[in-house]
């Protein structure tokens, strides 16, 4: 007798997830959300690099831009944080109530003169050497302002 | 993230647990100010313990970098993973910083 088990399709592709969470504009909410991310990531058999620098930086990059530049730290502004990850991608859509920003015109690169002086200025360059895409797209009113981030499995 | 710091005359050492982030950049970076303008010259910053570090911590220990020079001392950092490493060689910030393998070797440079 074959068992229920034994007669389900037999696939190497991990089924999709998403996930999707809403935080106020509190710096401290940051890690929380992060440390479920890398977890799915985990779990989906993404590579130890991934888990341990390129996904938790970018993501960390993102939500606080979105917090400190898109809401202007007002808590009472959210963030959203989305999540889909399957066989081929993690794709995070982080989005603000703020007007947004020409991420092309943020063209941040060790190259520039200041890069060993200055503190701050360095988060888009980050999130795009350690992702493989950086999109954004509005604000629109139902949508607000958002960043996309997609991290290839390979 | 915790971090904790060990002073003994001109030397500071700082073990950071966690990570090194938006949240907790300023405290950090006051901690070892504060440190600074009562006399340490020599700081040493262990990563064994680390976990990431996003561009605020790297902001926060860019910026420790020149206050510590600019009072005649020296900012080394000392078991980085391999993880941390590549973040410091994206950013090139492996040419501003000593980086060593280990609190021993940062300790016993000159």
């Amino acid at each position: 007798m074959t068992s229920p088990s034994a007669q389900r399709p037999v696939t190497d592709s991990p089924a999709p997830i998403a996930r999707r969470w809403t935080v106020a504009s509190d710096l401290t909410l940051i890690e929380p959300v992060v440390e479920s991310i890398v977890a799915l990531c985990v779990t989906a058999g993404f590579s130890a690099r991934f888990c341990n620098l390129n996904v938790p930086v970018a993501i960390t990059e993102a939500i606080a831009n979105a917090m400190l530049r898109g809401n202007r730290s007002e808590p009472s502004r959210l963030v959203q944080v989305s999540v889909e990850l399957d066989a081929e991608r993690l794709c995070v859509d982080v989005t603000d109530e703020g007007v947004g920003f020409d991420l092309s015109s943020l063209q941040q690169s060790p190259d520039e003169v200041d890069w060993f002086e200055r503190e701050d200025g360095r988060g888009v360059f980050l999130m795009r050497t350690l992702m493989d895409r950086v999109e954004s797209a509005g604000p629109d009113a139902e949508s607000g302002h958002r960043i996309r981030l997609i991290l290839h499995r390979t | 993230m915790s971090f904790i710091l060990h002073r003994s005359d001109e030397l500071l050492l700082v073990d950071v647990g966690g990570q090194l982030v938006v949240t907790n950049r300023q405290e950090f970076k006051q901690a070892i100010l504060e440190a600074v303008e009562q006399g340490a010259r020599t700081v040493v910053i262990d990563f064994a313990l680390s976990g990431y570090i996003d561009s605020s911590g790297l902001g926060a220990l860019v910026s420790l970098s020149k206050r510590v020079r600019d009072a005649g001392g020296d900012l080394r950092l000392a078991g980085l993973n391999d993880d941390l490493r590549t973040l410091f060689e994206l950013t090139r910030l492996d040419q501003l910083f000593p980086l060593y393998a280990s609190r021993a070797e940062a300790l016993a440079a000159r």
